[in-house]
């Protein structure tokens, strides 16, 4: 196909009567920290495993308060559980065991 | 003649139930260790090695010698328990073989020889060898039980004393156990003394006496009362016997079983094995690990310590956020008497939770590596503390040494902390990646600024080249003659870190290197004995604020002498530190680096 530099975007839309919050409900009970998350993105910045791919724990903690959670289905297992980003976030979130309680949450689903 | 009373029943049951139900345990952990561990068991048992073995178990089981290092009270306390009743064991069946009117000597008979045989001077061995001998030995080593009794007590009052803050909470089997054993040995007396004064004779230096005194006070009763005592004696012994397997006193047996098991090779797995099994069997639960653990003196957390930790694991019902709250910095399992692998039951456990979720490291491909012989490797943390980067790229220059700087741009993870939190076998893969990468640089030495990493490349990797922390490197470089140094810094205190301290016991190196460019100042908990800094990898389900407490409780102990720099020899310390701390943080080589002359 003849690329004209243009692309087709997915439909974006959410339906929130559809959205699944259990692992967000999940992680407020195990890790409450992710609540106090202004999304500066300094996690995903230092991220180790973001260096090799498109890992991005902040678009996670956006995914999980939409209640889509398929993609982070996808992308949770990537993380190295360096810790770099807990140690980098202002707001002291528990990123460790962020991610484990959303590893659990979500093989609690299947 | 047997000679039988109906009192030594309770007693008799509580024998043959407890004998039968550890056995049972003990020879099930046997049975289920892999084929290779038992054969290599059978054959330190069968060879030479066993008498070491057994020398141990003496010391260790009887004498409780590391509980003696301790604190000596608190080893007397237990050796007069464990020694005490062992003897009275081993003498009172001489004793009853000698004196015995029958061929067959039921269990009970040496236990209650007293109220069966009442006057000995008539006997062979009492007029023909030294007279009183075994009444005067049998209450000596009943007295010397009964000093721990004594001894127990005070310590329920006074901890203090015996080098302890804090006394374990015990659970309702423990309690009755415990209640039986401290039940025992008075009844035993008052019931030998009042049988030795009724029949006037038989007794040693205190049951004689005190007998004598007893029934002038209650002469025409002394009988009857003696009766009692034998049954309330054996009563005692008896819920003692029962209870024992389901009480922190499995330690007992289980003890003996780790100490062969150690002996001949056996060690901890990253999975459950009986092994794992034995040695958390094999907690006394004696809670010399609440003083030291961190998390209760400095955050107030009291109920998460391995004492703790490891009975819920022996009663099968582990909660996940007791698994995952601990800093896994090793204090506890440096002072546990019995050696306790608490790091890797913990470990193993946290497995159960977050084994589950596949980690998936596909993403990780094999790029070109530079060849080099010598690879630094700065480690994930490190990147976080440019400081050290940027001193070791200058002593390396300095010292014209050709490098290649590994995770320069990107590398990943070591797999140290994905191991910390129990999913070992998805960090293969992991280290995998680094192996090969680091295997295909032709590199002969790793040079790592992290104990994390350092740790974990020497345990897990299998590398067969050199692997040395920053600081080892620097004092060989200096040592070398490679770098010059000129400046030097007054008073610095030093930090053991956790994963190179207790982790791979290099203390040596980072104090020599100090030495070179600086005054050291002891500080009152280091080496094998060094807190943590709170920013460990261990711990998940901990508050910021928690791990503050802990910062802090930390550093006013290093900075207790006032010196002029704290220096450490791990970046993730260093950058906790820095947080709280009101004088300068370094890093070694940010200090080795600071006093190189500038040409």
């Amino acid at each position: 196909m003849v690329d004209f530099g243009y692309t087709a975007h997915y439909d974006r839309q959410i339906d929130f009567d559809r959205n699944d919050k259990r692992v967000l409900e999940h992680l407020k009970q195990h890790e409450p920290s992710v609540l106090t998350c202004i999304a500066c993105g300094g996690c995903t910045a230092t991220c180790t495993a973001g260096h090799f791919t498109g890992f991005n724990i902040r678009l996670v903690q956006t995914l999980l308060r939409r209640g889509e959670i398929e993609p982070v289905k996808q992308e949770i297992g990537k993380c190295m559980l360096c810790g770099k980003c807990q140690l980098v976030c202002p707001r002291g979130v528990h990123m460790r065991n962020m991610i484990l309680a959303i590893q659990t949450a979500i093989t609690k689903l299947k | 003649m047997i000679s039988f009373n109906l009192f030594v029943l309770p007693f008799l049951f509580g024998l043959i139930y407890g004998f039968f139900t550890v056995n049972r345990r003990l020879v099930l952990w046997v049975k289920t260790l892999p084929r290779e561990e038992r054969k290599s068991l059978w054959a330190g048992i069968r060879s030479r090695r066993v008498f070491p073995a057994l020398g141990d178990i003496l010391m260790e089981c009887l004498v409780h010698r590391s509980l003696f290092k301790r604190n000596k009270l608190l080893g007397f306390m237990h050796m007069s328990f464990a020694l005490g009743w062992f003897l009275l064991i081993l003498f009172g069946n001489m004793e009853s073989r000698i004196y015995s009117t029958s061929h067959v000597n039921p269990p009970y008979y040496p236990i209650f020889l007293k109220f069966f045989i009442h006057d000995k001077t008539i006997l062979w061995f009492e007029i023909n060898t030294v007279p009183g001998f075994f009444r005067f030995i049998m209450d000596f080593f009943l007295l010397f039980t009964l000093s721990g009794l004594g001894l127990a007590l005070v310590k329920r009052k006074q901890p203090q004393w015996f080098g302890l803050k804090q006394v374990p909470h015990y659970q309702l089997t423990d309690k009755v156990a415990i209640g039986c054993l401290w039940l025992i040995f008075p009844l035993r007396l008052l019931a030998e003394s009042f049988t030795n004064g009724y029949f006037a004779g038989g007794g040693g230096f205190i049951t004689q006496h005190l007998g004598n005194t007893l029934v002038t006070l209650f002469p025409s009763v002394a009988i009857h009362i003696a009766y009692g005592f034998w049954w309330a004696y054996s009563l005692a012994l008896g819920v003692f016997f029962v209870t024992l397997p389901f009480s922190r006193f499995m330690h007992i047996p289980s003890e003996f079983l780790l100490i062969l098991f150690r002996h001949f090779g056996l060690g901890p797995k990253k999975v459950s094995t009986p092994f794992t099994d034995v040695e958390v069997h094999a907690c006394s639960r004696c809670g010399v690990c609440i003083d030291v653990c961190q998390l209760g003196t400095a955050a107030g957390m009291f109920d998460v310590q391995a004492v703790y930790f490891i009975r819920s694991v022996r009663d099968n019902h582990v909660q996940r956020d007791l698994a995952l709250r601990c800093l896994v910095c090793g204090r506890c399992q440096e002072v546990c008497p019995v050696r306790i692998h608490t790091d890797s039951i913990r470990l193993i456990e946290r497995n159960r939770y977050t084994n589950d979720h596949a980690s998936e490291f596909t993403y990780l491909k094999p790029g070109p590596v530079a060849h080099s012989e010598i690879i630094y490797f700065a480690g994930c943390m490190t990147h976080l503390t440019p400081g050290i980067i940027h001193a070791m790229k200058g002593i390396l220059n300095q010292a014209g040494i050709s490098y290649l700087f590994l995770d320069e741009q990107r590398t990943a993870c070591c797999g140290r902390p994905l191991m910390l939190a129990g999913k070992h076998t998805q960090a293969i893969s992991m280290m995998e990646h680094n192996r090969a990468e680091i295997l295909s640089s032709g590199a002969k030495l790793l040079v790592t600024s992290c104990p994390i990493c350092y740790r974990v490349f020497r345990e897990e990797y299998g590398l067969s080249i050199r692997i040395l922390h920053h600081s080892q490197y620097i004092l060989e470089l200096i040592k070398t003659g490679k770098i010059p140094l000129q400046s030097y810094y007054r008073k610095v205190a030093y930090h053991d870190p956790c994963d190179l301290g207790r982790g791979t016991s290099e203390y040596s190196a980072p104090r020599e290197l100090l030495a070179k460019v600086a005054d050291l100042t002891e500080v009152s908990e280091e080496r094998a004995d060094s807190l943590c800094c709170g920013g460990s990898l261990g711990i998940y389900t901990v508050s910021p604020a928690q791990r503050d407490l802990i910062t802090k409780e930390t550093l006013s102990r290093l900075t207790a002498s006032q010196p002029e720099v704290l220096a450490t020899a791990c970046p993730l310390c260093k950058k906790t530190f820095a947080k709280h701390a009101d004088i300068e943080v370094m890093d070694i080589a940010e200090m080795v680096f600071a006093s190189i002359p500038t040409t």
